[in-house]
């Protein structure tokens, strides 16, 4: 846990000299005025954006497997950022003037409502399947983007569709991650409730029997969901299947006891989309790959491995 | 004292429980039995607030159900149902904390932990405390919960087939263990069950229901006759008096 911990540290530190423009510790203690700047408009507001998207969107998926039971659940699985994507372009259609806390409200309005739909559904289905519940999630999805791109076309809107479909750091500048901070915040209540989460992750009854609101805890899940998706659709763009790998691997070794696993989550989630990010930054080195696509290569193929490790525990 | 008086509940038209008025007797392990449909577990859902009541009322310590906050009934009753499969990977240890949740609401004094680990201890559970819930059987699981139960410290514990899927060495031992909490520690116990034969043995009155309605319950010497059981399972039943045992004989 704690060499984590250090080479999440060591690695965010070292992320900071990494890019086109040459830049070293060097010329920042010299107080060189260019080097402060691309420092400070650029390399620094990347970093954060990357540690506070990594560690959100992480806890999201936690809480959300955790309310539905179903390890396969996430912001990506469950049509949330999809829903969060049509929010924005229906603000964008209707609202055109609006600011961008006026759009992410719009957002956060459709993620909720849309990841409410998914989790009552999933509530009445009969067929409880755990594997099944994720495509249904996904197809859900995708009719969602399939009605968002529509749109897109029909008001010449696809240019800034495409910036939320791939997550992208590399335009994380000062004056558009600042959002992101929204989460922050959003964590450290999610930390509160870890316990209620974990609670009502038992069931309606258990939770009942513990003295527990089980509604109003899996609304105020949803609800942090909501938000931190939306938020992350808007500036980042979409980190596919994280909420879904990162989750999963802590609580294999870790356990479901949310107090504890919590914090590890937001760390590993930091860390794996920093690993993938500076990745990105160096391999193709002056050009970049899109974090997007990154994740969703790794994420995708563990989602996978997933999926086939629990089939073959049914058999 | 738990009063449950002239209680109904449907479900979209039909009556499952029909007006039944009854009142547990305390520090006494109850037994409700009846045939599969008589609407034994609804009552104990509506009697645990788990689901609402369609009419009458249920007043625990003098108070009506619905009237108390639920953070304060979760310190009075307690209600295990036979569904209890929990899918979050958890300890022993942490499950059984989790019955500390109404007092401590998550953060756990020296006391709680007091509570924890004598709950832990009372149902043998040291060696397994630390292990995740899903590498037990289900003995040991269904030994978990109770000292989940047991943690959470109430007066009143309901349970919903507490021997459900438990072999006849578990299901023995659960039941003593349920007679000792009822015996040594004064709880009152209510239960859902459906071997006659283990509700004879182990419990001290029995309410019989049949169609969503009360009919019969005494102690085990009064429920536990031909005529009686004939009448509520629809069969050809004989009772015998083994070891002073009543045993139903139904095969």
């Amino acid at each position: 846990m704690k060499k984590w911990m250090v080479l999440l540290v060591v690695l965010a530190a070292a992320s900071l000299f990494v890019g086109v423009h040459d830049l070293s510790p060097r010329e920042l203690f010299a107080g060189d005025r260019e080097a402060w700047e691309v420092f400070l408009i650029s390399r620094l507001p990347r970093l954060i954006s990357i540690l506070i998207a990594g560690s959100s969107v992480s806890i999201c998926g936690l809480i959300m497997q955790q309310l539905s039971q179903n390890r396969f659940v996430s912001p990506t699985t469950a049509g949330t950022m999809d829903w969060a994507r049509l929010g924005l372009l229906v603000s964008m259609i209707a609202f055109a003037a609006a600011g961008p806390l006026v759009k992410a409200a719009i957002a956060v309005v459709f993620a909720f409502a849309g990841t409410l739909l998914f989790m009552t559904v999933l509530d009445r289905v009969k067929y409880k399947d755990s594997i099944f519940i994720p495509l249904i999630g996904l197809m859900f999805g995708n009719i969602v983007g399939s009605v968002t791109t529509f749109l897109a076309y029909k008001y010449d809107l696809i240019q800034s569709m495409s910036a939320w479909m791939h997550g992208d750091f590399s335009v994380m500048m000062q004056g558009r991650y600042e959002m992101l901070y929204v989460s922050v915040p959003l964590m450290a209540i999610a930390y509160v409730y870890a316990n209620r989460f974990t609670i009502a992750g038992m069931g309606e009854e258990m939770a009942t029997n513990l003295g527990v609101r089980y509604r109003s805890i899996v609304y105020t899940g949803l609800l942090i969901v909501a938000v931190v998706s939306a938020v992350e659709v808007l500036t980042v763009g979409t980190l596919p299947f994280l909420g879904l790998i990162v989750p999963n691997i802590v609580t294999m070794y870790y356990g479901d006891h949310l107090r504890k696993v919590l914090p590890l989550t937001a760390m590993f989630g930091a860390l794996f989309v920093l690993i993938c990010d500076v990745f990105g930054r160096v391999a193709i080195y002056p050009y970049e790959i899109p974090i997007g696509l990154t994740v969703g290569v790794i994420g995708s193929g563990v989602f996978l491995y997933l999926l086939v490790r629990r089939t073959k525990q049914y058999v | 004292m738990v009063e449950v008086k002239q209680v109904l509940k449907r479900y979209g038209g039909k009556t499952v429980i029909d007006r039944v008025s009854l009142s547990v007797p305390r520090c006494k392990l109850t037994s409700l039995i009846g045939p599969n449909g008589a609407g034994k577990s609804t009552l104990l859902s509506m009697m645990s607030r788990l689901i609402p009541k369609d009419g009458g009322e249920i007043w625990i310590e003098g108070k009506e159900i619905a009237r108390y906050r639920t953070e304060e009934l979760a310190k009075k009753i307690s209600i295990l149902k036979q569904s209890n499969h929990i899918a979050a990977r958890l300890t022993v240890n942490e499950l059984v904390s989790f019955g500390r949740f109404p007092y401590s609401r998550g953060r756990l004094t020296r006391q709680d932990r007091d509570y924890v680990r004598e709950a832990i201890r009372y149902m043998e559970l040291e060696p397994l405390q630390d292990r995740y819930m899903d590498e037990l059987s289900g003995g040991q699981r269904q030994r978990a919960y109770i000292a989940m139960v047991l943690a959470q410290d109430t007066d009143y514990i309901f349970l919903d087939e507490p021997l459900n899927n438990l072999d006849m060495k578990h299901a023995v031992q659960m039941m003593k263990v349920l007679r000792k909490l009822v015996d040594e520690l004064g709880k009152t116990i209510v239960m859902v069950m459906h071997d006659i034969n283990f509700a004879s043995c182990y419990s001290d009155y029995m309410v019989a229901l049949k169609d969503g309605e009360v009919v019969c319950e005494g102690d085990v010497s009064s429920i536990m006759r031909d005529e009686v059981l004939r009448g509520i399972y629809d069969l050809d039943v004989r009772v015998q008096t083994i070891e002073n045992q009543r045993i139903c004989v139904y095969f």
